[in-house]
């Protein structure tokens, strides 16, 4: 079972996962479920009636986010897929679904997760993760923790370097 | 010269200690070269055909002596005594050794260097006007922006991961020196109608297999809004690049195949939504901009004897002539100092070469570097009272060769000798051409003639934009050069056109110099090679080339 880490205030830590993924044409086994992003969006209905469990979607990287905007109410994870590290469009994603969409459950990074862009998923909004490569939980926190300063505005709350430079 | 503060020293020292720790977990095992191999490459650390290749990042080409003289240190104790300057105005380390890769990576941020974001599919290194500051022509210091830009672009959580890597320019002159068209972004400072400044936005120039001149996709933009219009473009584009083809993954198949209009609509809906918020504050880039500010200058200083040498001395004069521009400063001269010593390596510099030239910054040139795209370096602010001085210290060391913009000042990548992507070696043509057109009168004669030259259809040499360019192809193990006329990274930018089929290695000289003779007897008064080009077509110089087969 690969192992959840999940941050919460600022900590790391491993966490059990509740959520069940489930296929397009399965049954809904109740429970926390995670669904991909057409069944969200076909069994609107269906999935908008459930009266126990919390909903997770699955967003692949070409799946566009702006068209979460109306069940994202209903909707507690969204899980990014990284098919390959290399793939940099959630992190956009995640960015927008927070800053944009302001979602504020939990954004999920699953696939080829390795620790070595765990500080730049924190800081798009990134708040759980299933790393691909064995990195436990403070490992992670070491990884993410790694840069004191930043540059740039993004999905966090941190402060960047020319805010910090004020009134120096 | 901007110095870094304490924010930017952690910064460094935090990014030194994750790679450290990333090379130890490879070394380990832990990593496999799958995995490791995108995360060297954010540190700048290719594996070259024969050794690892380490690309240090010099900021905008920007230099003090303190880093000259650390990268001459890394050459003799890292290296074989020698570095090599490239297009993108970095310096590469050809022979290092991956173990030693943090410790060279230490001694590096010592000095306030690194090589973070010289590879990788992140936004690279950001190309200045190597004569910025001093420029009689420039409207204002673009290395304001381009400092504000590399912190910017520094581990930017959301733009480090990109469909392929991103390459920007700016200048803040009408002469183009940064190559700004065939760029990512090429951004041109302009004056706006309320006197204030802003930017013509240019997107998706580039060469490689697919080469473009860049459109503009915004005339004028509000230089207070540059930040949140970059998040824009690099936004579009992380989320509409191709990722299903390295070849198709540059922004400027993104532009083409949209249209630049439909490109420019993109980008605008989603500025609009994010606001100035984007945007950098106005005191920070007054902060940036207080380093820019030169206070060494002297008011209208002497010139000693500079006229009485440059009229007494021919070669003297030859330098003037050539390496010598104009200073937005009355009293002052920018140095060229040409890497394109006829027989030698283009762009490449010794230990020894690298402290003479340190040494010459700190006493003539108010401790300013800067390399060029174009593979040479610059002493921008010069007194002409000490001009002579500097040429005699830069002869004696082999570093005053009269060619700036002359056909033997050739751009050449590493090709065959070094690359693994290369299909032939670029290296040794130029060094073929340059001995060819040796004569220094004659090459005067000729005039302002660009010879680019890349070793495979990547066009690190860039010979798109050469006005000939050359490209190096391996037909069945054989390296051929097909050869390209009437390109341009200036202002006038355009890409090359084939002249005619591939010619073999022993030909490829020969051919250059058959065009330069064509040239010379087709040219009208004043006209430059590219100029007589256009006028004509390139029927004069196909014929000169390949007649003799006929």
């Amino acid at each position: 079972m690969p192992k959840l880490i999940r941050s919460a205030g600022g900590a790391f830590e491993e966490v059990e996962d509740t959520f069940v993924a489930i296929e397009d044409e399965a049954a809904d086994p109740g429970g926390d479920i995670l669904v991909s992003f057409s069944r969200l969006k076909g069994g609107g209905v269906a999935l908008a009636a459930r009266s126990h469990g919390r909903l997770g979607v699955r967003l692949e990287p070409e799946d566009e986010i702006e068209a979460l905007e109306g069940p994202l109410a209903r909707v507690a994870l969204v899980a990014l897929a990284f098919p390959k590290f290399r793939d940099g469009r959630p992190f956009t994603a995640a960015r927008l679904l927070r800053t944009r969409l302001g979602f504020k459950g939990e954004i999920r990074a699953v696939g080829d997760v390795l620790r070595d862009q765990a500080g730049f998923m924190v800081r798009c909004g990134f708040d759980a993760f299933v790393p691909a490569d064995g990195s436990t939980a403070s490992t992670w926190a070491e990884a993410a923790g790694r840069h004191s300063h930043v540059y740039q505005r993004a999905a966090d709350a941190r402060t960047p370097a020319f805010v910090e430079r004020e009134g120096e | 010269m901007y110095r870094y503060d304490a924010i930017d020293r952690a910064v460094l020292a935090d990014r030194t200690a994750e790679f450290r720790d990333q090379v130890r977990r490879r070394l380990a095992g832990e990593l496999t070269e799958d995995q490791f191999k995108p995360l060297r490459l954010m540190n700048g650390l290719y594996l070259q055909l024969h050794a690892y290749m380490l690309r240090v990042a010099v900021p905008y080409g920007s230099l003090n002596p303190v880093q000259m003289r650390a990268l001459a240190d890394i050459a003799r104790r890292f290296d074989r005594g020698y570095g090599h300057f490239t297009t993108r105005t970095n310096i590469q380390f050809n022979w290092v050794k991956l173990a030693d890769a943090p410790d060279i990576l230490d001694a590096l941020a010592a000095v306030d260097l690194h090589a973070i974001q010289t590879s990788g599919n992140c936004i690279r290194n950001v190309t200045a006007d190597p004569y910025a500051g001093a420029a009689a022509d420039e409207l204002e210091d673009p290395r304001v922006w381009c400092e504000a830009i590399r912190q910017w672009s520094s581990l930017h959580p959301e733009f480090s991961f990109l469909p392929r890597k991103f390459k920007i320019a700016v200048t803040a002159s009408p002469r183009d020196r940064t190559a700004a068209k065939v760029h990512d972004i090429g951004l041109l400072l302009r004056r706006g109608r309320d006197g204030e400044t802003g930017f013509e936005v240019i997107v998706g120039g580039g060469m490689g297999r697919t080469p473009y001149v860049g459109p503009t996709i915004r005339t004028y933009l509000p230089s207070d809004r540059l930040f949140s219009y970059l998040e824009a473009i690099l936004r579009v584009y992380n989320r509409h690049g191709r990722r299903d083809n390295i070849y198709k993954a540059r922004i400027k198949i993104l532009v083409a195949a949209l249209g630049a209009e439909a490109f420019a609509r993109e980008v605008e809906a989603e500025w609009e939504k994010i606001g100035p918020e984007g945007d950098l504050p106005r005191a920070e880039i007054d902060r940036i901009g207080a380093a820019f500010t030169n206070p060494d200058f002297v008011a209208d200083p002497a010139s000693g004897d500079f006229e009485a040498r440059r009229a007494a001395e021919p070669a003297f004069a030859r330098f003037v002539r050539n390496n010598l521009k104009a200073h937005i400063r009355p009293g002052y001269g920018i140095v060229d100092i040409s890497l394109k010593g006829i027989g030698e390596t283009p762009g490449d510099i010794s230990a020894d070469q690298m402290d003479l030239v340190a040494d010459l910054a700190e006493r003539f040139g108010q401790g300013d570097i800067r390399s060029t795209h174009e593979q040479n370096l610059v002493l921008p602010h010069v007194r002409l009272e000490h001009v002579h001085e500097v040429w005699k210290a830069l002869d004696a060391a082999g570093l005053a060769t009269p060619n700036i913009n002359l056909i033997s000042d050739i751009i050449a990548c590493p090709g065959l000798d070094y690359c693994a992507l290369a299909n032939a070696r670029a290296i040794c043509v130029a060094q073929d051409i340059a001995r060819r057109f040796e004569a220094p009168d004659r090459a005067e004669a000729i005039g302002e003639f660009k010879i680019k030259i890349s070793g495979c259809i990547n066009a690190c040499g860039h010979h798109h934009v050469g006005h000939i360019g050359i490209l190096g192809v391996d037909k069945k193990g054989e390296e051929f050069y097909q050869l390209t006329l009437g390109g341009s990274g200036a202002e006038d930018a355009a890409v090359g056109k084939m002249l005619g089929p591939a010619l073999p290695i022993d030909r490829v000289t020969d051919a250059v110099e058959a065009i330069v003779d064509a040239y010379l007897r087709e040219r009208r008064e004043g006209e430059r090679f590219l100029d007589t080009l256009r006028r004509t077509g390139d029927a004069p110089f196909k014929e000169a080339v390949y007649a003799e087969a006929h």
